[in-house]
């Protein structure tokens, strides 16, 4: 049994993080959103303020705590919904085939060609700013992968032996789907999964970056990056922390992801798609 | 040659179809879209200029008679006008393309040229030193905001260095490019040399590369004539599915190093509730990716005589 390195690491990572988010209010010392004093305005990182301080004088070691419960519920969350969305339609049209797959294949196509972080850019704004309308549109926009996943594997799996005994039996269309199929492939979904709450906190950063996502004073690591352009010149650490969370977050569900792949998929190799 | 490009351009459009149908749809049709939100935020207060808006985009028409309308438009190149500098769109877009195009291919042209070679060098030598720093440059790579990357960059050789200008156009020369096309293409860059190893690695144990060594090829000539052909396949599929998210990530990039391409247009127009310049970005944006799309498949017709599309 070889050790995992990336699978270990990147667990820890993520574990870390989430423990941050979890016991955020018990770990914050300083009330994120409202602590605001301009005496201590801008202060640089330090003993009592170990991240420094912003201009309007709030915590920023406080602000990236409470910060990973929005950007972690963001990612996680939206990527569910991406991925409920996908191996729904990708079962059902693997397993269907016919006109309902030339639809779905068309909408997965449709999907593929608009660059992903354009749509829920466009969909941020018609919805407006705020944690809702970042759910939505991140959980609409980045399904075609787990749904083309879905659909390949369905389709090699379909005439096995089992699955023609299921129909046999007499099971229903979806029981065969979601009892016999779905097992089957989880595996490979699950991977695509992990790697995609990445890019999903990835791109909550860039929208709340734009001022689309999450708005201030709400902490958000994007949101506060957004903050912290401003005065990249007289407070860079303003700039670095808020970053460094978000990289090491990722960082650790993408080496979870290729770690789970390992063990999961062994078959696969890298898939670019 | 010809008959693959006619193929793929038949194919394109049921999907350039789709996406004018879908932009429509998205700032036209769903309610409580711009002019609605507007009034909402509290942004845009005047209900006489609502009123206006509305008259002036035919809001107030059936659906189908505007959706006729923007088609016609939209076929003839014609985007409509900009609620903002009163302009047509194409215009503003014109003026944009350029910087956008220049920015996007200098990235791209980093990744290439940094990203193919290291993963190409990391699999010759799996679990050797290069491959281990290369795949730690790469998922880390792929784990940071770009646009943070660009930020922090922006720090240390535009003002603390002083080395590069830390933002803005310029005269547009190379000096402004460095720092948004390291930023927008090392995202890109990582996934290729993964992607690229990934390929390699693949090709250096299939059947006719020991068929190649054992006849008594040289090692150099096995790599270049027989893995490099192969694994470029892989490379370019993974090089013209990047364009999408590097075209996405060029939006952050682009308004935070204040560039003026197209992705800081459509965030500006975006605040600006400037209906027919985003459809338009979004529209542009969309095209190109697919014209991207295409050139891969006639790489990959160029590069592989077994791909036909028959």
């Amino acid at each position: 049994m070889k050790f995992r390195a990336n699978l270990y690491i990147g667990g820890a990572f993520f574990a870390t993080s989430v423990i941050v988010a979890v016991l955020a209010p018990l770990i914050a010392t300083h009330d994120p959103v409202f602590d605001a004093n301009l005496m201590n305005a801008e202060i640089p990182p330090g003993w009592e303020y170990p991240f420094g301080t912003d201009a309007q004088g709030r915590d920023i070691y406080s602000r990236v705590v409470h910060g990973a419960r929005i950007s972690l519920t963001v990612g996680l969350v939206a990527q569910c919904i991406n991925s409920i969305i996908g191996v729904s339609l990708g079962l059902t049209a693997g397993y269907w085939g016919g006109w309902w797959d030339d639809v779905v294949s068309g909408l997965t196509n449709l999907m593929l060609a608009i660059p992903s972080l354009i749509f829920a850019l466009a969909i941020m704004a018609i919805l407006g700013p705020g944690l809702v309308s970042l759910l939505i549109a991140l959980g609409l926009t980045s399904w075609s992968y787990s749904c083309r996943l879905a659909r390949a594997q369905v389709l090699s799996l379909k005439s096995q032996g089992y699955i023609q005994a299921a129909k046999i039996l007499g099971y229903s269309d979806l029981r065969i789907m979601f009892t016999q199929l779905l097992p089957n492939i989880l595996g490979p979904l699950i991977v695509i999964a992990t790697l995609g709450a990445g890019g999903s906190i990835l791109a909550e950063a860039a929208l709340s970056f734009l001022g689309l996502g999450i708005r201030p004073p709400y902490p958000s690591w994007g949101s506060m990056l957004s903050d912290a352009r401003e005065q990249i010149t007289t407070a860079p650490w303003l700039s670095i922390f808020p970053g460094l969370a978000i990289f090491i977050t990722v960082l650790g569900l993408n080496l979870l992801g290729d770690g789970l792949r390992d063990i999961l998929d062994p078959q696969s190799r890298e898939r670019t798609s | 040659m010809l008959a693959v490009l006619l193929r793929r351009l038949l194919n394109i459009i049921p999907t350039v179809g789709a996406v004018i149908l879908l932009i429509f749809v998205l700032f036209s049709v769903i309610p409580g879209s711009f002019t609605s939100t507007g009034a909402e935020d509290g942004r845009m207060l005047d209900p006489q200029v609502i009123e206006r808006m509305r008259k002036e985009m035919g809001l107030d028409d059936p659906l189908l008679e505007r959706f006729g309308r923007y088609v016609g438009h939209t076929l003839v190149g014609d985007l409509g006008k900009s609620f903002r500098t009163r302009e047509p769109v194409t215009k503003l877009i014109g003026d944009r393309l350029w910087p956008s195009f220049k920015l996007a291919m200098a990235a791209m042209g980093f990744a290439v040229l940094v990203g193919v070679p290291l993963g190409f060098i990391a699999a010759l030598r799996p679990g050797g030193a290069i491959d281990s720093v290369s795949m730690i440059v790469a998922v880390s790579g792929l784990s940071l905001a770009q646009f943070w990357l660009g930020l922090m960059m922006m720090y240390l050789f535009g003002l603390l260095l002083g080395w590069l200008p830390s933002f803005g156009y310029g005269d547009g020369g190379p000096r402004y490019l460095i720092l948004p096309g390291l930023a927008l293409g090392f995202g890109p860059m990582a996934l290729l040399a993964r992607t690229t190893r990934a390929a390699v690695l693949d090709v250096l144990n299939a059947d006719f590369v020991r068929t190649a060594r054992s006849k008594g090829m040289a090692e150099t000539r096995v790599v270049t004539w027989h893995v490099m052909r192969n694994a470029l396949v892989l490379v370019i599929t993974t090089i013209g599915l990047q364009f999408g998210s590097l075209m996405g990530t060029a939006v952050v990039v682009e308004k935070l190093f204040s560039w003026p391409g197209l992705g800081s247009l459509l965030v500006d127009s975006v605040f600006q509730r400037d209906i027919p310049a985003v459809q338009g970005c979004i529209l542009v944006i969309v095209l190109f990716f697919l014209a991207i799309n295409t050139l891969v498949d006639l790489a990959y017709a160029a590069i592989d005589p077994r791909i036909r599309y028959a």
